[in-house]
């Protein structure tokens, strides 16, 4: 008897694409995904991938379905999760989700997993690299009124409950609860493993599940913002950089640090 | 008028020092607004540590305290707190973003049903609607947003660290102290802690250190570190790291400095091999002076460095860290 696992993830804009490329789209206040460079799945999502998946290798029989939401996927991209070894995806696409903010996200996330009956765990990235709210899975915890422990570096789990190391600034707090829970995620709890040939071979054969608004039981009136955007705008560095330069680098050095006692730095 | 209630954490029996900027941050909104700006903290202290809360600008301090609070039980303060808002029903709730704050705040608005506003580094209020407006970096970094808040309160508002300086300390300042009472069942707390590890590292903690050196991928392994430790211990100072570098396992995760990591607002900040991605950024964009080495001239860091060095670190570091020993001894 394995643990059925869901772990929520989020198509993003590329967080690793050149600072200049982020442009932003003035009429629908939105991030313009660069020219040529593909979307990714978030980089914490595919942390909970691996966290669920270790317990996949550990706990025999465990299932890990992977569900997203989004307005306009691409396949190649949010199957990932299954050619690193996920066993299915469930995907809710809507036009209206490419607006939707955090608090809908909740309610979209939080009634699909409501479809998947008998979960044991719920794994989800601490925050994502487009908006970073972080607090979309402490809304799922809420909504499903199930236990929340955030920033786990290490989990522990068996059929009923579960331990996790909550990573704080320095050190951790050891915390226990019973199934089913909700467990966040950052990098700390390891590398997400490459997805191997035969991963990626399982993967095209699979298709992900596609629901919609309808099918969760949602209406485009349950689904109203919290927060409204108002402006957003590329920061402008005011700072000039002096550039200290000797004949050699080590004389650069040198005229670094004479530089800074000079200029009261030091 | 409802309150602006502050989450007022405590360190080693006092107010941690978040506490002076979201008070001061408080006290921007209700200049306008005219609520009453409220510490609510959930362990008795001393007089001393309510007056000083009122001194740095809260009209009044609520106190309340149980066993599973003093043990840092976030689902104890998310009920205590979820019991002081259906007495006090404020408009506003002000955390920080600290391990308790993010947690806390973040789960009150669910339970209550209103909005949050993550790493926010500025608030003000719309003339129009009364509503408070945030900037916030998104996109890690790479873009600053403005958010207002629609209808439902409170507004939860979780303000970065460092973002708000802290008002000056006025000893005629008066105010009230109310003791609360909160009851919390089993329902409530669906967490046991089970223990609190503190890892220390020798020296220096991050968030405290005057001086930083950091030190990304640009130093190709975990060796060259020991030099930074050796620069760090010349200024009194800390050494840290990018996320990539931590990921690599060179150092280990509490080095990390960055969006997701420490955020840090030394003196002086010192990179050797860091690109300079606004994820990283994010974490030492409070600093006073930024100062790079990189053999890339076109790298970010040098966009936001005050002084920096083109070339290779192997060669510089060593002349500028004794040159450094050398200026510092005299």
């Amino acid at each position: 008897m394995g643990l059925k696992i869901v772990v929520c993830a989020k198509q993003v804009i590329d967080p690793d694409a050149p600072s200049a490329s982020f442009k932003i789209n003035q009429a629908n206040l939105s991030i313009m995904p660069p020219e040529g460079i593909p979307p990714v799945v978030n980089g914490f999502c595919e942390n909970a991938v691996e966290a669920a998946l270790k317990i996949k290798d550990s706990v025999p029989g465990t299932t890990v379905t992977v569900i997203s939401i989004g307005s306009s996927f691409v396949l190649d991209v949010i199957k990932k999760p299954l050619s690193m070894g996920a066993d299915q995806i469930i995907l809710v696409e809507d036009q209206n989700i490419e607006n939707a903010d955090p608090f809908s996200t909740t309610k979209i996330l939080s009634a699909t997993i409501k479809t998947i009956p008998d979960f044991d765990l719920i794994i989800c990235g601490q925050q994502a690299s487009d908006w970073d709210n972080a607090h979309v899975p402490m809304g799922i915890s809420e909504t499903l009124k199930i236990p929340c422990l955030n920033s786990a570096k290490e989990i522990s789990i068996d059929e009923e409950t579960i331990i996790v190391k909550s990573s704080i600034s320095d050190g951790y707090i050891s915390l226990k609860s019973r199934l089913p829970a909700l467990v966040t995620v950052n990098n700390e709890i390891g590398e997400p493993r490459y997805p191997t040939l035969k991963g990626i071979m399982q993967a095209s054969r699979k298709t992900p599940e596609k629901l919609t608004l309808e099918d969760i039981h949602l209406a485009q009136s349950d689904i109203s913002p919290k927060m409204s955007l108002l402006s957003l705008s590329i920061p402008i560095s005011n700072s000039q950089c002096e550039i200290l330069e000797g004949e050699t680098d080590a004389d650069s050095g040198k005229l670094l640090a004479l530089k800074l006692r000079e200029d009261k730095i030091i | 008028m409802p309150d602006i209630l502050i989450l007022t954490e405590t360190e080693n029996g006092i107010p941690h020092s978040s506490a002076g900027e979201l008070i001061a941050a408080g006290r921007k909104l209700a200049n306008v607004l005219g609520n009453n700006v409220c510490s609510v903290i959930m362990e008795e202290l001393e007089e001393t540590s309510y007056e000083t809360l009122i001194q740095l600008g809260a009209d009044k301090v609520y106190v309340t305290s149980h066993p599973e609070l003093s043990n840092g039980n976030i689902d104890a303060f998310v009920s205590s707190l979820e019991q002081i808002c259906i007495q006090k029903k404020p408009t506003i709730i002000l955390t920080s973003r600290t391990y308790l704050g993010r947690n806390v705040g973040s789960r009150i608005a669910y339970r209550l049903g209103s909005g949050i506003a993550q790493d926010c580094i500025d608030v003000s209020v719309d003339e129009e609607t009364s509503r408070v407006i945030v900037t916030r970096p998104v996109y890690g970094g790479n873009a600053i947003a403005k958010f207002i808040f629609t209808q439902d309160d409170p507004q939860v508002i979780i303000l970065r660290l460092k973002a708000f300086e802290i008002n000056e300390v006025d000893p005629n300042r008066t105010g009230s102290i109310e003791k609360l009472n909160i009851e919390l069942d089993e329902q409530a707390i669906k967490i046991n802690m089970i223990e609190t590890v503190k890892e220390e590292s020798a020296g220096i903690k991050l968030e405290d250190a005057p001086v930083i050196i950091a030190g990304g991928r640009g130093l190709g392994g975990p060796e060259p570190f020991k030099q930074l430790e050796k620069l760090a211990n010349i200024f009194n100072g800390a050494v840290g790291a990018s996320r990539a570098v931590c990921d690599a396992g060179w150092v280990d995760h509490s080095f990390q400095i960055g969006l997701t990591g420490k955020q840090v607002a030394p003196d002086i900040y010192i990179t050797i091999g860091i690109s300079g991605a606004s994820q990283h950024m994010a974490g030492c964009l409070g600093s006073k002076n930024i100062i790079a080495i990189n053999n890339d001239p076109d790298a970010n860091i040098f966009k936001d460095a005050s002084y920096g060095v083109v070339g290779d670190w192997e060669k510089i570091l060593p002349s500028f860290t004794e040159t450094i020993q050398n200026l510092l001894e005299s």
